[in-house]
């Protein structure tokens, strides 16, 4: 047991700032163990999110020392000694209070997505290696990490014209189930604004379930829609079949 | 008036709790033409079911072709000591199958076999393979898939929304009175019809897999409106939680890792389920695994951290890291350790309320008109213990029941019209934790239920620690009742949460202790130390659990049984008794 220092942004949409915290550190602690004893014993009114404790529901998402993360997964001993833990809400969505923040946003987003539409044909077989494949994509946690580090969202708050990297993962796991449907490539150009995407990978780099984003879901989808477009002969096509 | 300023929606059935059960529930309601209303108090898809692991039971027979719905019916008796509701064992058998397969027409992606049909994996209890499974996270694949469908197919959902109370018309329910905790302001939902989906008790005790949720808000809930709880002495301890680090004691160590091959050995290397069930070994009952546990610990064979070992590094790395992920990631990054190279330190931790809102098989209506329930808030499916697996296949099951049922009494349910008097009762109710000057730290009142629970009702029980437990249960009522808020105001303040969520873990607790008190004998997960053995009409009785004016009532009734179903029940008894 050592006592470890802590500041932690505390406030609403109206303002705030970082509060100072002391807590005595057990072995294998992570930082929403830290927060929930700071509730527990010294603020009482300390708004967190948290549910499962271990990676698996995505609520805890916040940035500490800079760097989205999910605090149930962010252990102390990984800074340094001496030096105070920054525990501050992401910095994408508008504040509720404290490290609470409206990701509202998202789940309208989603709405937007048309869903799994199975091929009126299927017959519900697939290979391990079809399922290995989506299977990647329907680990996401809806953490919003990814969202929350994603240039367009944060820097340039595109809300009404980008869906961002969570939602490529999810058209990816749609647009690439054996058994689906649907084309969803006009949503991806069009409502989506895919091409907005400059493919810089800082999503992929904070995603607690190591998605690879970028490479297994943004760039396939972003050859998708090419093709789609720039394939000559399918424009050809598509021109004498009146659509 | 002053009621006219809170916020009020008006739907024919409201569901409270979005983790499998809600979802199911809102899906079938909606479908059916209610409109419907989905309320949690978390962001949807964060609800407990993503925690859990190891599988969907379901008799598919893909694996093993011998198996079918009687085999499965026969494995939830044996494993809930034949308490178990048998028509609700039955149907859940019985229709576990095409609830999975309706799963994977709305777009969920199971593990497949090498003739691509999806593969089912061998858990504790089931006679065959038969969990389908993704990995060892299928409880996130079924509540996204859920959730998916809910939101496309018009359910109004609201997040972030906590319920305080059920309001009746009479005998019959109307509707619900809660707050937004992201504003703190009071909300009413006018229905027809409720179903509460609300999950479990967990929180009751200090080690446990449970999240802050599972405070029993819907037994509580229930409880108050008039509605019976069954089975609230069966609380499941899961056999192997974590131990450590101490921040993550408890947290659930998924039997898919037993399921897969794993072996527990104590402290001085032996395979110690040789001597508790030497022919199922680790794949015994939960109850069973965690009463061996317990009992080598506490007789000194643990390892160093008070838990025992759980080994998978006898299997090949990479089918380990294939078919438990998640695990290999929670214990390296929780506890710095690679479980393809060394074994986990477990211990047991609680689970699953096994106890819930007593409910018809066929409708899951409960006793109060207009009242439903589904899911870990129900009672009378498992009896008096779990089967893994069992339980993502029920909240399927029953939750589609519950939103068909909830959803054909409102069609011909009168208009709710909720008493402005008891909205105004329920809003006095919230605030006053606000307003009190003085009063009791909720914090406080909590570490103190978890200790006494942990204690006195955990997995091994007697008269004199039960009867002490119902003497500081008193006590902590009394402390609750002045419980206040002394920081924050109303805007998402964790403090003021627990002031509501307090009062419904103590009545929870309660019915806990009470009908351990009066089932005196040792049964499923259940263990008496001054009754160890079966007892005859215990076998026979459940526990029923009612409120009768402010005194909790607690009686025995007859467990439901189905006359045709007897030859199967007979035949895996005379099973048992000579194997």
């Amino acid at each position: 047991m050592s006592a470890r220092q802590f500041r932690i942004w505390r406030g609403d949409a109206s303002g705030g700032g970082l509060v100072e915290y002391e807590v005595e550190a057990e072995e294998g602690m992570v930082v929403l163990d830290a927060v929930r004893e700071i509730q527990r014993t010294q603020a009482h009114d300390l708004a967190v999110r948290w549910n499962c404790k271990a990676a698996k529901c995505g609520s805890c998402a916040a940035e500490v020392n800079g760097r989205p993360s999910l605090m149930c997964k962010t252990r102390l001993d990984r800074f340094p000694p001496g030096q105070a833990v920054v525990v501050e809400p992401m910095r994408t969505f508008p504040i509720v209070r404290d490290l609470v923040t409206d990701v509202s946003w998202n789940y309208q987003v989603n709405k937007l997505i048309p869903p799994f539409t199975p091929r009126p044909d299927a017959e519900w077989l697939m290979g391990q290696e079809d399922v290995d494949r989506i299977a990647e994509f329907r680990k996401c946690i809806e953490c919003f990490l990814c969202q929350d580090v994603c240039h367009v969202l944060r820097d340039h708050q595109l809300t009404d014209r980008y869906f961002g990297p969570r939602f490529w993962v999810r058209i990816a796991s749609l647009e690439m189930h054996p058994l689906d449907a649907l084309d969803r490539r006009a949503l991806l150009q069009g409502e989506g604004g895919l091409g907005l995407c400059n493919i810089t990978k800082c999503c992929s780099e904070v995603c607690p379930e190591g998605i690879h984003i970028t490479d297994n879901a943004i760039i396939p989808l972003k050859e998708r829609v090419v093709d789609r477009s720039y394939d000559p002969l399918a424009r050809l096509l598509r021109r004498l079949a009146g659509r | 008036m002053a009621t006219a300023a809170v916020e009020t929606h008006e739907h024919d059935v409201v569901v409270i709790g979005a983790g499998g059960a809600g979802l199911r529930a809102a899906i079938e309601s909606s479908a059916l033409g209610a409109r419907t209303a989905l309320v949690c108090k978390s962001l949807l898809g964060k609800a407990h079911t993503v925690m859990a692991e190891g599988g969907i039971a379901a008799a598919f027979g893909h694996v093993e072709p011998e198996d079918g719905w009687q085999t499965h019916f026969q494995d939830t008796l044996f494993g809930g000591k034949y308490l178990n509701n048998w028509r609700m064992a039955e149907l859940h058998a019985k229709e576990a199958p095409e609830r999975v397969r309706e799963l994977e027409r709305w777009g969920g992606v199971f593990d497949r076999l090498p003739d691509r049909r999806m593969s089912q994996r061998a858990f504790g209890g089931h006679t065959h393979r038969r969990l389908v499974h993704i990995g060892d996270r299928t409880g996130l694949e079924l509540i996204r898939t859920l959730q998916d469908k809910a939101v496309h197919q018009d359910v109004d959902v609201f997040m972030e929304v906590t319920i305080t109370r059920l309001l009746k018309d009479g005998d019959r329910v109307c509707g619900a009175f809660g707050y937004r905790r992201t504003s703190g302001a009071a909300i009413v939902f006018r229905a027809r019809s409720v179903v509460l989906a609300t999950g479990g008790i967990g929180k009751c005790y200090r080690i446990t897999s449970n999240s802050w949720e599972y405070t029993g808000d819907g037994h509580a809930l229930g409880y108050r409106a008039g509605a019976e709880l069954v089975d609230m002495e069966f609380v499941q301890f899961h056999p192997t939680g974590m131990v450590w680090p101490p921040g993550v004691a408890g947290l659930l160590v998924t039997e898919a890792v037993r399921g897969e091959g794993g072996i527990l050995r104590n402290g001085a290397g032996e395979r110690f389920m040789e001597r508790y069930d030497p022919k199922r070994m680790e794949l015994s009952t939960r109850d069973v695994v965690a009463r061996a546990i317990y009992a080598e610990v506490k007789e000194g064979r643990g390892s160093p951290r008070g838990g025992v070992y759980l080994d998978v590094s006898h299997l090949p790395a990479a089918a380990v890291r294939r078919k438990l992920p998640s695990m290999v990631d929670q214990f390296m990054e929780l506890a710095g350790v690679d479980i393809t190279r060394e074994p986990m330190e477990v211990g047991p931790t609680c689970h699953y309320a096994m106890g819930g809102i007593k409910v018809d098989a066929e409708t899951g209506a409960s006793r109060v008109p207009g009242l439903y329930a589904a899911g870990e808030c129900s009672g009378g499916m498992h009896g008096a213990n779990r089967l893994g697996g069992n339980s993502l296949s029920d909240l399927l099951v029953f939750g589609k029941r519950a939103g068909e049922g909830a959803a054909r009494h409102a069609a011909q349910a009168p208009e709710p019209r909720p008493d402005e008097g008891e909205i105004e009762e329920a809003r006095r109710e919230l605030e006053a934790p606000l307003e009190r000057a003085g009063g009791e730290d909720p914090y406080a009142v909590h570490a103190d239920l978890q200790a006494t629970m942990q204690e006195l009702v955990g997995i091994y029980r007697e008269q004199e620690t039960l009867e002490t437990a119902l003497a500081r249960l008193d006590e902590l009522d009394r402390r609750a009742a002045s419980v206040r808020v002394d920081a924050g105001g109303r805007v998402y303040n964790p403090g003021w949460d627990l002031c509501h969520e307090l009062r419904n873990l103590l009545t929870c607790a309660r019915a806990v202790t009470e009908a351990a008190l009066l089932r005196t004998e040792s049964r499923g997960a259940h263990s008496r130390l001054d009754h160890p053995a079966y007892d005859g009409f215990w076998g026979e009785h459940n526990i029923v659990v009612r409120r009768d004016g402010d005194a909790m009532v607690v009686e025995p009734r007859p467990v439901v049984t189905v006359p045709e179903l007897v030859p199967l029940v007979e035949a895996r008894k005379a099973k048992e008794a000579t194997s």
